[in-house]
């Protein structure tokens, strides 16, 4: 009897007599022969719950997490301070373990949640339409170019150097499948400079705050692209928005972005959810679930799964995304989040990310061989360029126990040794104080090393 | 509409289309039994005037909650007009699928298409 | 922020039970508090200037901790869910959520890892993701893994974009992908995502893809058939053997959607069968949760000539770690040895200049990686093969005792052969004789505490129900849901109205999906 089935030899017995044959075997007798595996698969035997607990812990401690070192990652996923309410909401059975609400009337704490997470998604981006949830950033700026494509089948996308270069990866790879033609723009201190926009672009895409960390200028790129009759798809880190002129405010089209900074752990890069809002104009071209209100028989109040004939069950060729399983429990744990924060909370949040990432760049750009890449406005993420290689810097760093940031030479070498450093609400003043005494520690010693080797 | 009906002033395409003839333009829509089989429409995307319909191909979609049927022109032309109300009202084409609910009309390219369209009695039997 | 504000269509009132929590929120209310600003203020004008700012504050939720989870908390009861009741929804795989993956999934080293966390540092979670790889491997029979695709559909989308680098580095563009009639909607949705054009193929009377109409539509201008087996009527592909023939024959490739391998784990592998490419769903077979729509995993698994083209990048193991100083250097943290030199160095590798790229962020879902690896150390090769034999005994009961109580009169099975995993039964007699359809059936399973089987689906059949118990249910159980649709069909000879109009003992009824899509409400109105 293998692990979590209850079929003992008794009630196989009973079973086999019931189905009318002698044996297991017999019911997959329509297999060839040939086709069957003639030994056992070539995987350890099972292990018992304690020795699987042991394995996956020992696993868990060869890995260095943000509970082990002073970390300023960043890049689309935060270390940010996750409220216990969250887990205890989201391991309740009822939400854990159902499927997708096909049938409604037994899943409105599953749909109800959904209309309330579209809800407080529609209130960070400015758009009136969300959907509930795609799998995450970068695939949901790629669900946003295929939008654009169907809409107005035009040939190109031009797209900010600005963009998360994994966003813009993932665009590449959907592109090359709909013979479309990416054009890239470029930064120019720091934000995006658009080139001339003709009948040919589909949608112009942007990202606020850029990955850079710059806060960027939407409404200009969306007054723009319209005036070229093109999309404007704004990609952006959801925790700014609390402050930051919404897309919605800008003339986007599309706002996508990455939720995990929204009451999800790093989980090593996912599950996560990816967020997806339109304007009205567009919302039968939205891919994925959407959750609507409306009455039963009864008179009384409840949310179905709504405009289905969009998706790929119904519309099956033509839908406007095969996505089928997506995030939901991740989405209820954002709602849960944003309702934790609250109207108050959120801005209160934002502002002392502002202030802290304020801190950290003012105290880093007095370090020694640290710069500014630019001089714009960031709310909780700034890029840095090193006088020293940066790899060897952050190696220096490790060993003291302070992750410093992302190094950006191989996605912008334009910036030299460029460093990505990353704020949230668990790096205190002491914290920046000491990523700055360390990361100096760490460009002095590189530099030194560096003189040596060339002295003489 | 609750019972079926197929009016005899018009002409019909076993896509289960009707034609309205009138001169060089006709009114185009779906028949009793399209509307049956679809259930309650909740949306019509309507085609764009100046646009060019082809006999028996679709010019355009209407969705229920749980379908989508593709509409096939009975003849060919040049769109001249949609139905504007069945954007706030899309249940006119259930409730009166040959009046209120008509789809499009359009300029024929070639009014002898007609003759290879059915009358009601000829329609009406494929559906048995 | 509005007064307990109902917004049900037509002004009713909507009960306590039912508010949202935005009709909980009164202003000033809240549950965060904010951690003490530790560093000097500056002005926020000087730092984000107005111009830049929204007008308003977005307008969330004010309500304190104890609402906010009472509120949830209620929500939570208006569900149904596995861990409740039976859940035989065909295609699904509800089988058991184990509970040891939750704790696992939550130790810190796995759920507070940064993704761009340096590979030297993350030896614990890159070696998981290569064992995970590596069963995958051997239950697929196909030698190379990708992770990274987020859940079927987007392990579909690789397997098709795949196929077109494949055909595209032999300097060939073909515009075709066939898939049978009977195929899930997420298939010809990937088929047009992915720049193709869909073809059907038929089926015939026994349930097995049409191999003259498959012989027919297999030009040099197909790229792919994409195939389930069992397909998806629960059925055994018996001519799998000249299907590959006729496939690989036009030098297309053949590709395994994996929602139905559940009926053969250990038993036979889609290697074996000739398929190139294999997506598995961690969310059916493997136990991640489904958590109401998600999260899931569906990595794929690839033949040797398909695996330059994988995403990047891909989690490889190394003789030892490279020799690079600076990734070298440091390991402060006096974790497990990793850069030392000694042993396998678990890497990702980015240098694969044939790959179609990126599909999505990062390295896939890894907490999701964590649960299905967890459930194949529980299980092992003989505990994974007696998961696949037992679903499909449970699934053959159920088919019996349905029988057995009279209900096949009414709901016949689409295709009389013995089913694997899952079976189809057609309501078409039930709807003529009975005068309730497969939907009222549903409908009424409701009122007896159980999830229906999946409904109208596969296309082919008319009134469909699709059944799939899975492993993870007791005979009892079993027998119970046999005689509850025995109950109803009995109960609809005396009265049908009482089907047709349930459910009677849910948290709503009916609910009117015409006007909800005539009319969208998608958000709170404010």
């Amino acid at each position: 009897m293998s692990t979590y089935t209850s079929a003992t030899d008794s009630d196989r017995r009973q079973m086999l007599a019931t189905i009318g044959v002698d044996s297991i075997e017999e019911l997959f007798a329509e297999i060839p022969e040939r086709l069957r595996l003639a030994r056992p698969l070539a995987i350890d035997p099972g292990h018992s719950e304690q020795e699987v607990f042991e394995e996956l812990r020992a696993l868990a401690a060869g890995n260095v997490s943000t509970d082990d070192e002073l970390s300023f990652l960043g890049a689309g996923m935060y270390d940010h301070y996750v409220p216990a309410l969250v887990e205890s909401i989201i391991l309740r059975s009822e939400f854990l373990t159902p499927y997708t609400p096909y049938q409604p009337e037994i899943s409105q704490g599953g749909l109800q949640s959904m209309f309330e997470y579209q809800t407080a998604i529609s209130e960070l981006t400015g758009l009136p339409v969300s959907n509930a949830s795609l799998y995450e950033g970068p695939s949901a700026v790629a669900a946003a170019g295929y939008v654009a494509k169907n809409e107005n089948r035009r040939r190109r996308f031009v797209v900010s150097r600005g963009v998360h270069p994994q966003s813009r990866e993932t665009l590449a790879t959907m592109a090359h499948a709909w013979g479309m033609e990416i054009v890239e723009a470029g930064l120019t201190d720091g934000t995006t400079e658009l080139p001339a926009l003709d009948d040919q672009v589909s949608a112009v895409i942007v990202q606020q705050p850029n990955y850079l960390g710059a806060v960027e200028d939407i409404a200009a790129h969306a007054a723009a692209a319209h005036g070229a009759g093109a999309l404007t798809i704004c990609a952006c880190d959801p925790l700014p928005l609390a402050l930051l002129k919404t897309p919605g405010e800008c003339g986007a089209d599309i706002a996508v972005g990455e939720g995990q900074s929204l009451g999800n752990r790093l989980d090593f890069g996912g599950p996560s959810f990816g967020f997806f809002a339109a304007t009205e104009a567009l919302i039968r071209r939205v891919p994925g679930r959407i959750a609507g209100e409306t009455k039963d028989v009864d008179g009384k109040r409840g949310f179905v799964l709504t405009l289905q004939t969009r998706e790929q069950h119904i519309r099956r060729d033509k839908a406007t995304s095969n996505i089928c399983t997506a995030q939901a429990l991740n989405a209820l744990a954002g709602v849960i989040y944003l309702s934790w924060l609250g109207r108050r909370g959120i801005v209160e949040l934002a502002e002392l990310l502002v202030q802290r990432t304020a801190y950290a760049r003012d105290r880093l750009r007095a370090v020694e061989g640290v710069a500014l890449a630019h001089e714009q406005p960031v709310v909780r993420e700034f890029a840095l360029q090193l006088d020293a290689p940066v790899r060897r810097v952050i190696a220096r760093c490790r060993a003291y126990g302070v992750n410093p940031g992302n190094p950006l030479e191989r996605d912008y070498p334009e910036l030299g040794d460029g460093l990505l450093v990353a704020i949230t609400e668990r790096r205190g003043k002491a914290d920046i104080d000491r990523l700055a005494e360390v990361l100096g520690a760490a460009v002095s010693a590189e530099r030194e090393a560096y003189a040596e080797a060339t002295r003489g | 509409m609750p019972d079926a009906s197929y009016p005899d002033d018009l002409l019909y395409h076993p896509e289960h289309d009707w034609a309205r003839v009138e001169g060089d333009q006709a009114t185009f829509g779906i028949t009793w039994y399209a509307q049956d089989q679809l259930g309650e429409v909740v949306f019509f995307d309507p085609p764009k005037v100046g646009a060019q319909v082809h006999q028996h191909e679709p010019y355009t979609e209407v969705e229920s909650v749980k379908a989508v049927s593709d509409v096939f022109a009975p003849m060919s032309g040049e769109i001249v007009a949609v139905n504007d109300s069945l954007a706030d009202k899309p249940e006119l084409i259930n409730d009166d699928p040959y009046g209120e609910g008509w789809l499009a009309r359009v300029r024929l390219a070639d009014p002898s298409e007609a003759q290879s369209l059915m009358d009601a009695a000829a329609y009406e039997a494929t559906l048995e | 922020m509005a007064e307990a504000a109902p917004t049900a269509p037509g002004g009713l009132q909507a009960a306590d039970d039912e508010l949202t929590i935005y009709e909980r929120s009164r202003p000033g209310r809240r549950a965060f508090v904010a951690p003490a600003l530790d560093v000097p203020e500056r002005p926020l004008d000087e730092l984000l200037p107005p111009g830049l700012r929204r007008a308003e504050a977005p307008r969330l939720p004010e309500v304190a901790e104890p609402e906010i989870v009472r509120h949830y908390n209620r929500l939570s009861k208006r569900n149904f869910d596995l861990d409740t009741g039976f859940y035989p929804l065909g295609s699904c795989t509800m089988k058991h959520n184990p509970k040891l993956h939750e704790r696992v999934a939550a130790l810190p080293g796995h759920a507070k890892l940064h993704p761009l966390q340096d590979p030297s540092r993350a030896q614990g979670a890159l070696e998981l993701m290569w064992r995970l790889q590596e069963a995958l491997a051997e239950i697929s029979g196909l030698p190379h893994v990708s992770l990274q695709p987020s859940a079927g559909s987007q392990g579909e989308l690789a397997g098709v974009l795949l196929t077109r680098a494949f055909h595209e580095d032999r300097g060939e563009r073909r515009s075709k992908v066939l898939a049978p009639e009977t195929a899930h909607g997420t298939n010809p949705a990937t088929v047009t995502m992915a720049g193709y054009e869909v073809v059907k193929v038929g089926t015939d009377e026994r349930g097995n893809v049409d191999l003259d109409d498959l012989r027919a539509k297999a030009t040099d201008d197909v790229a792919c058939l994409m195939l389930t087996n069992p397909s998806t009527l629960g059925l055994f592909e018996t001519g799998i053997e000249e299907i590959e023939r006729i496939v690989h024959g036009v030098g297309a490739t053949l590709y395994y959607d994996g929602a139905n391998l559940n009926a053969i784990m250990g038993v036979c592998r889609p290697g074996d069968m000739g398929f190139d490419i294999v997506h598995f769903n961690l969310h059916k077979s493997f136990t991640q949760p489904h958590g109401g729509g998600g999260p899931g995993a569906g990595p794929i698994a690839v033949s040797e000539r398909i695996e330059p083209f994988l995403p990047r990048p891909q989690v490889v193991r190394r003789p030892g770690p490279p020799g690079d100083g600076a990734d070298a250097a440091g390991n402060g943290s006096g974790r497990r040895p990793s850069g030392d030199g000694s042993g396998p160095y678990y890497d990702l590798d980015f240098d694969r200049p044939k790959s179609i790229g990126r599909l999505r962020g990062f390295q896939g879902n890894y907490g999701v990686f964590v649960r299905a690896y967890a459930y194949i150390r529980s299980l092992g090769a003989a505990g994974l093969r007696d998961a696949s034999e037992v679903a499909v005994l449970n699934a053959n009961y159920l088919l019996a005792r349905l029988r057995h109580e009279g209900v096949l009169e009414y709901l016949p099975a689409a295709v009389e052969r013995p089913c694997m995993h899952e079976f189809v039964l057609s309501g078409a007699p039930m709807k003529h004789e009975l005068e309730i359809k497969t939907l009222d059936l549903a409908k009424r399973l409701l009122d007896h505490g159980v999830h229906p089987p999946t409904v109208y689906f596969p296309l082919i059949v008319e009134e469909a129900l699709l059944v799939e118990p899975t492993e993870t249910e007791t005979k009892e159980t079993l027998d119970r849901f046999a005689k509850i649709v025995a109950e109803i069909l009995r109960e609809a000879r005396e009265d049908p109205e009482v089907a047709r109009s349930a459910p009677h003992a849910t948290p709503v009824r009916r609910l009117d999906e015409t006007a909800a899509a005539r009319h969208p409400v998608v958000r709170q109105p404010m």
